[in-house]
C-alpha cells in the first residue's frame, strides 16, 4: 500500500518498529546505522546463542523489510548525504536525544528546508519540552513512570514490569501512527510537520483506570497478581488458574458476559460429574459479584478449581472452544506456534537468511489487505549491505563510495 | 483569530466498535480532526458504559469515566439496527462515510446486513477495518473472548511475574492497546492508496496477530533456538541494578536501571556509601551481576529514606535512568504531562469536568487534542440525522416515534 514512500530510519531500539509496519506495508525503508553498525544489534537473544552483531534476533524481528546503510552524519561528508537523502525520502524517524540534529545542522528547521514535505518523526524517552525531557529512561523505567508496573505483580512483592520489554514497541508504533496521520494531511495540503512522540506518554495511555479512578473516586489502584480484587467485599476473583500441566485464564463472570464464561463451564463440569449442587443452583445471570460474599466467591472458585485440575490446559482450550467457554491457555512461545487458528490463516513466516544457511521462523504482518497484500519478506540488512546499492541511485559513482568509506563517512 | 487546519479534517468515520481496542482507534482519528460517529443503541450499549469508575459512586449509562476515556471527540448515536429504519440509518451513515470500524464477534456485522459486500454496495470506495480479537476467518474465528484472555494466549502472562510463583497475568485488556495503533497506520495507508489508485478495501487485524507483534524476538527466540521465556521479576540480562526499590512511604517504589560503568559510578556518587563505591566486586558487570541481591539491598538501604521522587530526581540529575512507580495520583500529578498538555479537561454533561487522554503523538502543525467530552449515549441523534444525513424534521420525529433510536 505504501510502496510510493520513501523513509529514513535513524532509530534506534526506541523507535524501530515505527518504521519496520511502514516496510512492511510496502514502503522503501532505508535504516541508516552508524559506521560499524547500531549499538542495538547488541541486544539479545541471538541466534543459536552467538553474541554477533548479525545475528541478533530482536534486531532482526524489528528491521526485517528495510534496506540499510552506514552513514557517519556527524561528519561533514556524512550530512551532506543525508541532505541528498532527505531531498528523497518522505518520512525521517529519528530516535537521538533532544536536540541531538539540531546540534549538527540537521534539526526540523533545516531539513524542511530542504524538502518541505517531509515529515519528521522524533521519538524521545519524555518528548522534546517539558521538566523531564532530558532524563534517560529504559524499559522499566518508562513502564513504571506510566504507570503500568504499579498495577502488575504481586501484593507481598515489589511491582514488576511485563517480562519482555514493551516500552518502546508502544512508542515505535504510536510514531507510526503520528506519522501516518501526517502524511495524511501532507497528501492533502503539501505541508510537512515535526511529530513528536514521547515513550512516557505512549506508557501512560495503558494503566486503563489509574488516573480515572484517582481523578474520580479518589481510590488507589493496587496490584493483584493472578487474581482481582472486589473493593467492595473484599471477595477475591481469580483469573490465572492451575490445570494439570500449567495455568489457563478464566473469569467467573455473572451478567451478560456469563453466557460465554460461566454458564458453558458449569454444564461442563456437570457433564463430568463435578459440579456441586450449589454451583447448579446459580442464577448466572442474575449473579453480581459486587454484591455477592466473600464466602461465596471462595466457594464457587474453590469448585472451579478443583475442575480445572482434572484437565490439561490443550484439554480445557479444546473443551473450551468446542462449548464456546472462553478458558484460554497461559501460553507459552512452542504452544503458540501451535495454534491452530494462526496456522489455518497461515500467519507464520519462514524468512531466508542465506548467511546463516537457514531460515527462521518470524510471526507474520498482522495487517491483512486482500487488496493490497504484503510483498515478499526480506531478512534485515546486514551492516551497510546497501551502500552502494542506495548511494548509486543517488549519483555516487564507485569511486566516490569507496573514498567515503576510507574517510569513516559510510 | 484563523483556526488551523486539523490533520483529518474532512475524514467521516462511522464507528460500529465497542470496548476498547475500536473505540480507542476512532478516538485518535476524532481527536486529530476526523467526524467520527459512535454507534451504539439502548438495547445493546457499549459494554464499558457500565464499567466504574462512575461520577459520585452514581451508576448510570452516561456515567463511566472508563468509556469517556476512550470516546471523547465522537458525536453519540442511539440506533436499533434490528430494526429496519434503524439499518437504513446505518447505510446512510456509511454512503457519508470514508471509513467504516468494527470489532464484533465475525458474522455479527454481516448478520446485520452491514458486511463488507453490503457496505460496497452503498460506498464502492469505503474503507472497512475489522478488528476480530482472533481473525474474521479461520476456524476459531468465532470463538468468544477478550483482550485480558489473549494476552495470555499469546504469551504475556507466562512471562511476566516471579519464577518461584503462578503468573502474574496482566493488567487491564493489554492487546486493547496494541491493536489500534496497527489500525491507524492501515487505515492512513488504506485512505492513501485510494486516493491514489480510486479503490476502497477491507482489511483484517486480528488483535492476536497484532499482539504477537510485541514479543516476535521471544517467538524467534523458540523457533531458531529452541528456548521458552521464564518469568523474572524485573531482572535484565545486562543491568545492575535493575529493579524497583522501596521507598519513604507506604508503597512508594522508584525504578532504577543501571547499564553501564558510567552509570553505575554516577548512582555509587548519589548513594555515598562506601560499601558500594569501594568495593572491587562491583566494579564489573560481571560482578554486579553475581553479587546482584547484595547490590540490592544496599541501594534500597539508601532509597528506604528518600521518597520515591527524591531518588528520581537525584539519580536523573546524576544521568541514571529512574522513575517513579506511579499510581493513579502520580499520573495526574505528573509535572511531564501537565506541561506537555497530555490529559485535556473537558465538561461531560453527566460526569462533569474531568481529564481524557491525548494522542500519544504530537503533531506540530495539527496537534490534535480530545476536541469534544465523550458523548452520552444519544446525544447526537438529531444532529446526526439533520445536519449530516439531511433528513427533514418530519422525517426524524417519525423515526424517533417508531423506536429506531432505542
Amino acid at each position: 500500500m505504501l510502496d510510493p514512500y520513501r523513509a529514513l530510519d535513524l532509530t534506534d531500539d526506541k523507535g524501530f518498529l515505527c518504521g519496520k509496519v511502514l516496510a512492511d506495508l510496502g514502503a522503501d525503508v532505508i535504516k541508516i546505522e552508524p559506521p560499524g553498525g547500531d549499538p542495538s544489534r547488541n541486544i539479545g537473544p541471538f541466534y543459536h546463542d552467538i553474541p554477533h552483531p548479525e545475528k541478533s534476533l530482536y534486531w532482526f524481528a524489528y528491521n526485517a523489510n528495510k534496506r540499510g546503510i552506514t552513514l557517519n552524519i556527524e561528519s561533514a561528508d556524512g550530512r551532506e548525504l543525508f541532505q541528498r537523502l532527505v531531498k528523497t525520502a518522505d518520512f525521517v524517524i529519528e530516535s537521538f536525544t533532544p536536540g541531538y540534529l539540531d546540534s549538527l545542522g540537521l534539526g526540523y528547521s533545516t531539513l524542511s528546508q530542504i524538502n518541505p514535505r517531509l515529515i519528521l518523526t522524533s521519538i524521545t524517552p519524555f518528548g522534546q519540552n517539558g521538566p523531564y525531557r532530558d532524563f534517560k529512561t529504559s524499559d522499566l523505567v518508562s513502564m513504571s513512570l506510566g504507570g503500568y508496573v504499579f498495577l502488575t505483580g504481586e501484593p507481598d512483592r515489589p511491582p514488576v514490569r511485563v517480562g519482555f520489554p514493551q516500552a518502546y514497541l508502544h512508542a515505535g508504533m504510536a510514531a507510526a501512527s503520528g506519522s501516518m496521520i501526517a502524511h495524511y494531511h501532507r497528501q492533502l495540503t503539501g505541508e510537512g510537520q515535526w511529530v513528536d512522540v514521547s515513550i512516557h506518554e505512549a506508557c501512560a495511555l495503558l494503566p486503563t483506570d489509574s488516573y480515572n479512578f484517582w481523578e474520580i473516586t479518589r481510590l488507589l489502584e493496587h496490584r493483584h497478581g493472578a487474581v482481582r480484587v472486589r473493593p467492595e467485599t473484599g471477595a477475591r476473583l481469580r483469573r490465572v488458574w492451575r490445570c494439570k500441566d500449567g495455568y489457563v485464564n478464566f473469569e467467573l463472570y455473572g451478567g451478560a458476559l456469563a453466557r460465554a464464561f460461566t454458564i458453558p463451564l458449569v454444564a461442563w463440569m456437570d457433564e463430568e460429574g463435578m459440579a456441586p449442587d450449589f454451583l447448579r443452583a446459580i442464577d448466572w445471570a442474575a449473579f453480581d459479584y459486587s454484591t455477592a460474599t466473600r464466602e461465596e466467591v471462595d466457594r464457587i472458585a474453590d469448585a472451579v478449581s478443583r475442575f480445572f485440575l482434572t484437565h490439561t490446559k490443550v484439554e480445557l482450550w479444546e473443551g473450551g472452544v468446542k462449548r464456546r467457554c472462553v478458558v484460554y491457555p497461559v501460553a507459552s512461545p512452542s504452544e503458540v506456534l501451535e495454534n491452530v487458528q494462526l496456522n489455518a490463516r497461515e500467519f507464520w513466516v519462514k524468512v531466508e537468511h542465506p548467511e546463516l544457511h537457514d531460515t527462521i521462523t518470524y510471526p507474520g504482518a498482522c495487517i491483512r489487505s486482500p487488496e493490497a497484500p504484503q510483498r515478499q519478506w526480506r531478512r534485515a540488512p546486514l551492516i551497510g549491505e546497501h551502500n552502494v546499492e542506495v548511494f548509486e541511485e543517488l549519483g555516487l559513482s564507485r569511486e566516490e563510495i569507496v573514498m567515503l568509506k576510507q574517510a569513516g563517512a559510510v | 483569530m484563523q483556526v488551523a487546519r486539523q490533520a483529518l479534517e474532512g475524514v467521516k468515520v462511522a464507528d460500529f466498535s465497542w470496548i476498547i481496542a475500536g473505540p480507542l482507534t476512532a478516538k485518535f482519528l476524532g481527536d486529530l480532526g476526523a467526524e467520527v460517529i459512535h454507534i451504539e443503541s439502548y438495547t445493546n450499549p457499549d459494554n464499558l458504559r457500565s464499567i466504574s469508575p462512575m461520577r459520585d459512586g452514581v451508576s448510570g449509562i452516561n456515567r463511566s469515566a472508563t468509556f469517556a476515556r476512550y470516546n471523547s471527540s465522537k458525536y453519540g448515536l442511539s440506533l436499533n439496527l434490528k430494526h429496519p429504519k434503524g439499518l437504513q440509518i446505518a447505510r446512510r451513515i456509511v454512503a457519508w462515510a470514508d471509513i467504516a470500524l468494527e470489532n464484533f464477534t465475525p458474522g455479527v456485522m454481516e448478520r446485520l446486513g452491514l458486511g463488507y459486500e453490503d457496505l460496497k454496495k452503498v460506498k464502492p470506495d469505503i474503507v472497512m477495518l475489522s478488528m476480530p480479537l482472533l481473525g474474521h476467518a479461520g476456524p476459531l474465528a468465532t470463538h468468544p473472548g477478550l483482550g485480558v484472555q489473549l494476552s495470555d494466549l499469546i504469551g504475556f502472562g507466562n512471562i511476566t511475574g516471579w519464577p518461584d510463583r503462578e503468573p502474574s497475568t496482566l493488567p487491564g485488556a493489554y492487546t486493547d492497546f496494541i491493536g489500534p495503533y496497527y489500525a491507524l497506520v492501515a487505515l492512513m495507508a488504506a485512505l492513501d492508496y485510494r486516493s491514489r489508485t480510486g479503490k476502497g478495501q477491507y482489511i483484517e487485524l486480528a488483535q492476536f496477530e497484532a499482539g504477537l507483534q510485541f514479543i516476535a524476538p521471544l517467538i524467534m527466540d523458540w523457533t531458531a533456538n529452541g528456548r521458552e521465556p521464564i518469568r523474572r521479576g524485573n531482572e535484565c540480562d545486562h543491568a545492575v541494578p535493575h529493579g524497583v526499590y522501596a521507598c519513604q512511604g507506604e508503597e512508594r517504589w522508584c525504578a532504577i536501571a543501571v547499564f553501564s560503568d558510567e552509570e553505575w559510578q554516577a548512582l555509587c556518587r548519589v548513594i555515598g556509601d562506601p560499601a558500594l563505591f569501594d568495593e572491587p566486586r562491583f566494579a564489573t558487570l560481571l560482578g554486579r551481576k553475581e553479587n546482584a541481591r547484595e547490590i540490592d539491598r544496599l541501594i534500597e538501604g539508601w532509597t528506604a529514606n528518600h521518597t520515591a521522587e527524591e531518588v528520581m530526581a537525584k539519580l536523573q540529575e546524576a544521568g541514571v535512568p529512574a522513575g517513579v512507580v506511579a499510581n493513579g495520583k502520580d499520573l495526574f500529578e505528573d509535572p511531564q504531562l501537565e506541561t506537555r498538555g497530555f490529559y485535556k479537561e473537558l465538561v461531560h454533561a453527566e460526569i462533569g469536568p474531568h481529564h481524557y487522554p491525548s494522542p500519544p503523538f504530537k503533531l506540530s502543525r495539527t496537534p490534535g487534542e480530545p476536541r469534544m467530552p465523550s458523548p452520552c449515549l444519544g446525544q447526537h441523534n438529531e444532529y446526526v440525522c439533520k445536519q449530516i444525513l439531511g433528513m427533514s424534521d418530519e422525517e426524524f420525529v417519525e423515526m424517533l416515534n417508531e423506536g429506531v433510536f432505542e
